[in-house]
């Protein structure tokens, strides 16, 4: 069947919860095999780096990567994989906006490979020894990626043409991308394959939202019985729903947990932490800094909560650490 | 972009404002920069934008080279930026064409350095350069303007205003907290440099307000909320119980001088605590309204509930007294707020070296004013609280006033107030008479000519600022005086100078709640805490609040002919507005794209202004864009950036940002 569009899958700096959700389509997945040619999936199909090169440029019709990029390497595919593409798109919030792994962005090169290798308390390494991307052994050049100082998005990188929201995007989203490409009616180059409108309007707890929303603490999930019905911003619980993308059919929600943002700020917004930060200012109820700082205490990390999936390609992008 | 709003063609222009930014910024270097950016069309400088052939020269331009964007970098766009819209409009373009920059405030004023503000001005120009690009064309919305008018403060600037307003056919709310209007006015003797009594010119206008049909005056009343915006405002009035019925009252006081209190104990805050007044009072004879009023701190029933009532027997017929009054609210809408909301006197035992509250023959201004005053506690005898006429008075002017330690600012009235009160002192004893002065100013019409009078009459100027006011005597002559201790700068000796009375010449303050009336108003305050005009020169009762204006000391201090003129000024601002019948707004408003508002609600709670409402059918939020006053907030805080305001979209403050970021 040579006349298949051809289909790639790739994963960068990710979890795997990226590639587990393609295997979600479950009995869907044999309707996209039937449609396309899986040329490239490393994850579950025996295809090298060789192979990739060996096609000719612009030859495969979709590449979806996923995860964000660290090293040399994933640099490499990236590039090699776009050339081959005649369409890349950004798979999960980690290429889509640097996710989790771009928190990391919070500390320099040195910093996490000291704590990597030497200073975690599940480490034992005396001689402190570090991998190096070059090493001789037994006459042999050994070699491994560079690792980078920062973790980047795809698009940080190179041209991404769509993305696909989600920690990880979810089966539906996926089926739907990918009948909208072999429809061959593209949307604009650039977009985000979701709805452009907040969580809060597919929340099935929108209802009990106040319009005049005050808030004396900000409780973590697991310090408090969450009530199962009420918004969790009215629970005085930070959920991200106001500021992310909808798409995801509030599963989270529906599992009584809160947004934690993994869809990413609607297109009309730049910096997703920041929007939900100034959402979330002016309900505090306490007006005397000590009040207000005992209310703030209770959201420990606050660029882990507000910008979890999207620090490196927020405003913030990284913490400079001179 | 240029897709969307066809070819950019801006035009740049700089202007040189004489030298006030001309001598700073190379004003032919920026034009020449600005001529170098993508889409300016031309540029140019100009000694003067704001002049006729500026405004000409931009005119000409748009005709000839086609331009259909402007930016004009010269002075504040509070000042100018409605001439240059207006001139831009003129030559048939939106007016929101159009960007003002600021290269005068925010640069030439406040850099020195030329090589550096020039580049500043050039980061500026460019900036609102790749920002106009992005202007849309906006339309100005109108509304209606009710055409009532609410004034706070029934001093003599709140009065004036009043009857201004109400002699136009205007229907005028004034507000007064005290029982009484008349302000500090009311408590003066005389007034210079005419020497016509403050009384006499005065009642006739108070009791002009009372009469007026157009005008409904509230005592003893305060305003407690503000909402709405100009053309129709909302305003609540608490009308503080004062346990008489006004509407029965007739002002015989006969309740007075029934009351079970025999002898008048309590201070009479009117005379300054100088007599004694009882529970129930009037505050002078000529009070309007003549109303009796009860102090509830005073009075027996209001305190224990177990007096005989004295009172209510004498009122019996018309039953006037009624110890069960409760505070009311009344709700009005008006246009347009005058405030008049006056000052207070600087409290001179913030400087214990003049011995005020120490000394019982130390006194301010304000009460000698009293003491010389035919209906005052002593019936116009000036004698010292120990029962002396004094032989020598000493005035000190400048307490409180162009002093580091306390007010910074002249209080422009002191030193007539002296030149008057050492006349009227040394008419009624007699006494020689000192003042200590810094500088004398007597600049007003007559004033100067005032000043000579007071030298002629032999009142005594040491220039110096007194050190002390003391009772240590050094010598037996000086036994049982107040001593200054003062530096006579004239003539470059320290002297003593025994005196039987001592007053101090208090300078003008803001309110002791200025504050509080400035953020019910939502108005702004300039350093000082005096309110602040839209313009020092050209607009010195306007405020940043459209609809309100501001008249009297509450604005800075001013003598009686200036706080009327200010008042005058005030009314005519408020009439103007109510025969316009409506008023422009700026399109500069925020509003919400319903497809993509998500109804998080996040937005609702902020509006300072109420504009924004959650439709429960929809489920989406709506901006009503009368009430807002495009303040941004609601912008800023949309989580999902579903909402735009005109004239700051994204795309222009990014574009701004990134003009002014840029290096050249």
């Amino acid at each position: 069947m040579p006349d298949k569009p051809k289909v790639a899958f790739y994963w960068c700096a990710s979890c795997g919860g990226c590639e587990e959700s393609i295997v979600d389509l479950a009995e869907d997945i044999l309707e996209v095999a039937q449609a396309v040619d899986i040329v490239f999936w490393p994850v579950a199909l025996d295809f090298k780096r060789k192979d990739v090169e060996a096609m000719p440029d612009g030859s495969i019709l979709a590449t979806m990567v996923n995860g964000s990029i660290r090293t040399s390497e994933q640099e490499e595919m990236a590039h090699l994989l776009r050339r081959k593409s005649q369409i890349l798109i950004a798979y999960g919030s980690c290429a889509h906006m640097g996710g989790v792994p771009s928190l990391a962005n919070q500390f320099s090169r040195e910093q996490i490979l000291r704590y990597v290798y030497e200073e975690a308390p599940t480490v034992v390494n005396e001689q402190k020894v570090r991998p190096q991307p070059r090493h001789q052994y037994d006459g042999t050049a050994l070699t491994l990626p560079e690792f980078r100082g920062l973790a980047r998005s795809l698009d940080q990188v190179v041209e991404v043409d769509y993305y696909l929201p989600g920690c990880p995007p979810t089966p539906k989203l996926l089926k739907q991308a990918v009948l909208t490409l072999l429809s061959g009616e593209l949307p604009p180059r650039g977009t985000v394959l979701a709805p452009d409108v907040a969580l809060c309007d597919q929340c099935p707890r929108k209802e009990t939202k106040p319009t005049d929303l005050q808030i004396s603490e900000f409780k973590r999930p697991h310090w408090t019985q969450i009530d199962p019905e009420k918004c969790f911003l009215a629970q005085g619980v930070v959920c991200m729903g106001p500021a992310t993308r909808s798409g995801c059919e509030a599963q989270c929600i529906q599992g009584n947990m809160p947004c934690t943002g993994c869809f990413g700020p609607t297109s009309r917004v730049r910096d997703q932490g920041a929007k939900i930060l100034s959402a979330l200012a002016s309900p505090i109820s306490a007006r005397e800094p000590e009040e207000i700082e005992k209310i703030l205490s209770g959201i420990p990390d606050p660029v882990g909560t507000f910008y979890r999936y999207s620090l490196a390609k927020s405003l913030l992008r990284a913490k400079v650490t001179r | 972009m240029s897709e969307r709003n066809g070819e950019v063609r801006i035009g740049v222009y700089i202007c040189h404002c004489g030298v006030n930014i001309a001598a700073t910024v190379d004003v032919r270097a920026v034009a020449e920069y600005a001529a170098t950016l993508p889409g300016v069309v031309v540029a140019r400088d100009y000694k003067y934008m704001c002049s006729d052939p500026g405004q000409e020269m931009i005119q000409q331009d748009i005709r000839d080279h086609q331009l259909n964007r402007v930016v004009v970098a010269a002075c504040s766009p509070s000042l100018h930026e409605r001439t240059f819209r207006n001139a831009v409009e003129r030559a048939g373009l939106n007016p929101f064409f159009f960007q003002m920059v600021n290269i005068r405030e925010h640069d030439s004023w406040v850099h020195s350095d030329r090589e550096a503000a020039t580049e500043k001005a050039k980061d500026l120009v460019r900036a609102a350069v790749m920002r106009v690009y992005f202007h849309k064309p906006l339309e100005r919305r109108r509304v209606p303007v009710n055409p009532d008018v609410l004034v706070v403060g029934g001093g003599i600037a709140g009065i004036h205003a009043a009857l201004t307003v109400a002699n136009s056919g205007k229907r005028v709310y004034l507000v007064e907290r005290e029982p009484t209007i008349g302000g500090h006015m009311a408590q003066f003797d005389k007034t210079f440099p005419t020497l016509d009594c403050a009384a006499c010119i005065l009642t006739p206008k108070m009791s002009a307000v009372k009469e007026h049909p157009n005008i409904t005056l509230w005592t003893y009343s305060e305003v407690v909320s503000v909402d709405g915006s100009v053309g129709d405002y909302r305003v609540v009035v608490k009308r503080k119980p004062r346990y008489v019925r006004e509407d029965l009252c007739v002002g015989c006081l006969q309740c007075i001088e029934a009351c079970v209190f025999k002898e008048a104990k309590f201070d009479d805050e009117f005379n300054l605590g100088l007599s004694k007044r009882k529970p129930i009072y009037i505050p002078f004879p000529q009070a309007t309204p003549k109303v009796v009023v009860i102090d509830p701190e005073a009075c027996i029933q209001l305190r224990t509930g177990k007096c005989k009532k004295a009172c209510l027997e004498a009122c019996a017929e018309r039953g006037a007294i009624d110890f069960e009054q409760k505070e009311t609210y009344e709700e009005i809408h008006v246009g347009s707020i005058i405030i008049a909301t006056g000052f207070q006197t600087f409290d001179p035992r913030r400087m214990p070296q003049y011995g005020y509250g120490k000394y019982p023959n130390v006194y301010t201004t304000l009460e000698v004013e009293r003491l010389v005053n035919a209906s005052g506690p002593t019936g116009g005898q000036v004698v010292t609280r120990d029962g002396r006429v004094p032989e020598s008075v000493g005035i000190i002017l400048c307490v409180g006033s162009r002093d580091e330690r306390t007010n910074r600012w002249c209080s422009r009235v002191c030193c007539m107030t002296s030149l008057k009160l050492a006349h009227l002192i040394k008419e009624h004893t007699g006494a020689e008479v000192f003042i200590f002065y810094i500088d004398m100013r007597a600049a007003g019409k007559g004033y100067e000519e005032f000043y000579q009078r007071v030298l002629n009459e032999g009142v005594h100027f040491v220039r110096g600022r007194v050190a002390e006011i003391t009772d240590w005597a050094m010598d037996p002559s000086e036994e049982g005086k107040l001593i200054a201790r003062v530096e006579d700068t004239n003539t470059g000796f320290v002297r003593r100078i025994p005196l039987d009375m001592v007053v101090l010449a208090v300078g003008l303050e803001p309110q002791f709640d200025a504050l509080n009336v400035q953020r019910l108003f939502g108005i702004g305050c300039s350093m000082d805490g005096f309110f602040l005009e839209r313009h020092p020169k050209l607009a010195p009762s306007p405020t940043y609040t459209d609809g309100i204006f501001i008249a009297g000391v509450c604005q800075g201090p001013k003598d009686i002919p200036d706080s009327v003129m200010q008042a005058g000024y005030a009314a005519a601002e408020a009439i103007a507005l109510a025969d316009t019948g409506f008023f422009e707004l700026e399109p500069n408003t925020a509003y919400i794209i319903a497809e993509e508002c998500s109804g998080c609600k996040t937005c609702i709670p902020l509006c300072p202004y109420q504009a924004i409402t959650f439709n429960e059918e929809k489920k989406k939020a709506f901006v009503n864009e009368v009430l807002c006053k495009g303040c941004g907030t609601c912008v800023a805080a949309c989580p999902s950036g579903s909402i735009k305001q005109n004239l700051f979209e994204d795309e222009e403050i990014f574009s701004e940002i990134e003009g002014v970021l840029a290096y050249a």
